[in-house]
């Protein structure tokens, strides 16, 4: 049966997580914007309640039929509950690192069991190589039961306060895509050091490290996933594919980080401008309303359709459909959105706005990278076309 | 409805709701697309066309079977479905074969078991019963909320003085609803038939929806029997409307829909500079962007309509739901003739005449009641 309303499980955990939101990270939201480096502890706090089951459970299915809302759906419920508290402190939640989702999605049993439970971060990004992730320089070479790690990576989300890192490397440039695998490396392995902490516009609680390999040696089993090295066409679209499939069950939690950070931008501008009498009745036809009333009614709109895109993503996934494509149209609609959005709730509140006393600027700081990072806006786009098209990566460059 | 106390969020179709868009889309690929250009191009409505949609039974689906109908229950998601279907065909004669539909619904939904006994049998039978709904009037500024047109309560029932525009099958509609400001009372629905004395109709031309017979209903001093006030004076006029900017959202994904499916192929096989358009970023993003926005336009409409068929608070999902979908549906269109290139602005592809189309998305309001 079509229905678009949360289940009322997930429902709940997105009210109590508000509540989260509220009184656990949003009043540290503009202390470690202005502390950029410094670590928020206070998230421990946040993460420990989590591990206590506030998310509540995750799957539920229905006795009738057998449609699911599982772990995606719970997913993409909570960044957007904990991005209307804060996109930074989400990011900042110890545990809970791009590098976990990672491990736990292809680790065998012992990585997960080594590592699932450490704070790991993704290192994909190189100072040359950004979108074009096939392209990286980073190289992995085997020497007996060990691999040597050499290469730079830039952009590490939590790379300066995790535990482990999740590092995307070369067993062999010429070989393309499909010599790109994963490899675990824990931090204070001798050759691995972060070099650098970024100073950002946005998202400041979070830390953004770059991070040097140089003959760096981690066990053989650190490696994710298989050694081998496909030969064929076919093996080797499969083995960069398996990677990149790791996005399409990351890319709709951050699209849901957009919804978060945009809800939280037009409550606030709500509420500012219903103390100056502006307010909405959902009637009156928008050409037939104040400037502000209009935009305000467009802000809505624009808000509840990315919003849908990315349940329908989610709901996808829960239901073991293929969502690649849904995936990144969640992602592009929600990352301009959520820009969109928040920028022009600056502009409508004027002078308040702009204003450090309150925390609309930063909503239009932190909003920004949403549309860049886990794909940009253009890799997006580029990703559904091809889909639509029916373009291969060849065609459609 | 289903049984479930608790629903999960899912987005699979009934069987039932299957079963009837597969026929819907069948309908609209063999029996719209092809009549629709030709249609607009002569400027004529089809009314062996409207005629021909009786076979598809749709003003009877919702009619209680002691009344002739086919007693399914009143699903506004499935009214969605069935019109985003015909849309794909062609928005004009969609919204012309379910304006008898929209009525039976708005009746349905606010009118009295004696009108409801009155005025749904003739629906159930194999000819097509021309039914609309006159709400529109000739302002700039039109609010539905500030109506002109007026209805003054005398011995005899009531008169009404006013002007509508945009009524849909305006010249042949046998059955009026006519939306008017009661005085002293507040919005009121009447029911008209027929062309009563002081009752003017006349032909309208727009740039778009030339099939639908778009037109101006005049009324002076009309008398109208105590009977026709629909649902005996309690006119949910937000309701109405809410209901009713469903069903033009679900109008408005069905045509974009079939831009999409028509841009499609022609980016693909059209060249430019030695290799399909469609391998440029800006024709490809533009193609993107197009399927992007129809998803969140189909989602924001289901959206409405499942929480209105559950009994759940609907007024504002379909406020923005109509909002989303005027702008980007207009916003596809562009997009759908810009693609085509010089060859989108010739009436010999119909995406010039979706552009004109989809202009009326924003503008119409009460004439598609899911």
């Amino acid at each position: 049966m079509i229905n678009l309303e949360l289940s009322a499980q997930h429902q709940e955990t997105y009210n109590n997580l508000r509540l989260v939101a509220e009184h656990m990270m949003r009043p540290y939201s503009r202390k470690y914007d202005s502390e950029e480096h410094s670590t928020p502890v206070e998230m421990a706090e946040v993460a420990k309640l989590l591990d206590g089951g506030a998310a509540g459970a995750a799957t539920e299915k229905s006795s009738a039929d057998s449609v699911r809302n599982g772990a995606n759906l719970l997913a993409v419920t909570a960044y957007e509950a904990f991005c209307w508290g804060d996109v930074g402190l989400l990011l900042s939640m110890p545990g809970r690192g791009l590098g976990n989702a990672a491990i736990n999605a292809v680790g065998t049993p012992e990585q997960v069991q080594e590592f699932g439970k450490t704070y790991a971060a993704m290192c994909i990004t190189e100072p040359g190589t950004g979108s074009d992730s096939a392209n990286i320089s980073t190289t992995a070479v085997l020497d007996g039961e060990e691999w040597v790690l050499n290469g730079e990576k830039i952009y590490v989300t939590a790379g300066g306060r995790c535990d482990t890192l999740v590092v995307w490397a070369t067993l062999d440039k010429s070989q393309g895509k499909a010599a790109i695998k994963s490899f675990i490396v824990k931090k204070g392995t001798p050759g691995c050091e972060v070099t650098r902490l970024e100073r950002k516009m946005g998202i400041r609680a979070s830390d953004t490290a770059a991070i040097s390999f140089s003959d760096c040696r981690i066990p053989r089993k650190n490696l994710l996933g298989s050694e081998e090295v496909a030969s064929d066409e076919e093996g080797r679209k499969k083995a960069f594919g398996g990677v990149m499939q790791t996005f399409d069950n990351t890319r709709p939690p951050v699209a849901a980080m957009a919804i978060g950070v945009a809800r939280a931008a037009l409550d606030m501008t709500r509420e500012i401008l219903g103390r100056e009498d502006v307010t909405l009745d959902f009637a009156t036809k928008p050409c037939n309303s104040s400037a502000v009333q209009a935009e305000l009614y467009k802000m809505e709109a624009e808000w509840e359709g990315a919003k849908l895109l990315v349940q329908k993503a989610a709901w996808m996934a829960d239901n073991k459909l293929p969502n690649s494509m849904e995936a990144s149209m969640c992602k592009a609609k929600a990352g301009r959105m959520g820009n969109y959005v928040t920028l022009r709730c600056v502009e409508l509140c004027q002078s308040l706005g702009y204003s450090e006393n309150d925390l609309l600027e930063k909503f239009a700081r932190d909003s920004k990278i949403i549309d860049i990072f886990e794909g940009t806006q253009q890799i997006q786009q580029l990703i559904v076309a091809r889909r639509v098209l029916g373009k291969s990566s060849s065609e459609l460059k | 409805m289903s049984n479930a106390a608790q629903p999960l969020f899912d987005l699979t179709p009934t069987d039932e709701q299957r079963m009837n868009r597969d026929t819907m889309q069948r309908f609209a690929a063999a029996e719209m697309r092809s009549q629709a250009k030709i249609a607009d191009e002569a400027d004529t409505t089809p009314v062996d066309f409207y005629a021909g949609t009786a076979a598809l039974g749709l003003a009877m689906l919702p009619i209680p079977e002691p009344l002739g109908g086919a007693g399914m229950s009143h699903s506004p998601t499935s009214n969605a479905l069935i019109m985003e279907d015909l849309a794909h065909g062609d928005l004009a004669l969609a919204l012309g074969a379910v304006s008898p539909l929209a009525f039976v619904n708005t009746l349905l939904d606010q009118g009295s078991d004696a009108q409801r006994e009155l005025y749904l049998p003739p629906f159930c039978s194999d000819q097509f019963l021309a039914a609309t709904t006159a709400l529109l009037e000739p302002r700039a500024t039109f609010e539905p909320t500030r109506l002109s047109t007026r209805a003054t309560a005398n011995a005899a029932g009531y008169t009404l003085s006013g002007t509508k525009t945009m009524v849909p099958l305006g010249l042949d509609a046998q059955l009026i609803m006519v939306i008017a400001q009661l005085e002293d009372q507040g919005p009121a629905a009447f029911l008209v038939e027929g062309t009563p004395q002081g009752m003017r109709r006349e032909p309208e031309s727009h740039m778009g929806l030339r099939t639908l017979q778009l037109a101006t209903l005049t009324f002076e001093e009309t008398q109208l029997p105590a009977s026709a006030l629909l649902g005996g004076g309690d006119f949910n006029l937000q309701r109405f409307l809410d209901l009713s900017r469903i069903g033009i959202c679900a109008l408005a994904v069905g045509t974009c829909q079939a831009i999409l499916d028509y841009v499609t192929p022609y980016v693909n096989e059209r060249q430019a500079f030695g290799e399909p358009i469609s391998h440029r970023q800006s024709v490809a993003f533009m193609v993107a962007d197009i399927a992007i926005e129809l998803e969140a336009m189909r989602l924001m409409t289901w959206r409405a309509a499942s929480r209105a068929e559950q009994g759940l608070d609907f007024h504002e999902q379909s406020y923005l739901a109509k909002l989303f979908c005027a702008e980007h549906a207009m916003r596809i269109a562009t997009d759908g003739v810009q693609l085509l290139g010089g060859h989108g602005f010739c009436r010999e592809h119909p995406v010039e005449m979706w552009y004109r189309n989809l202009r009326a998305i924003a503008i119409l309001d009460g004439v598609a009641s899911v």
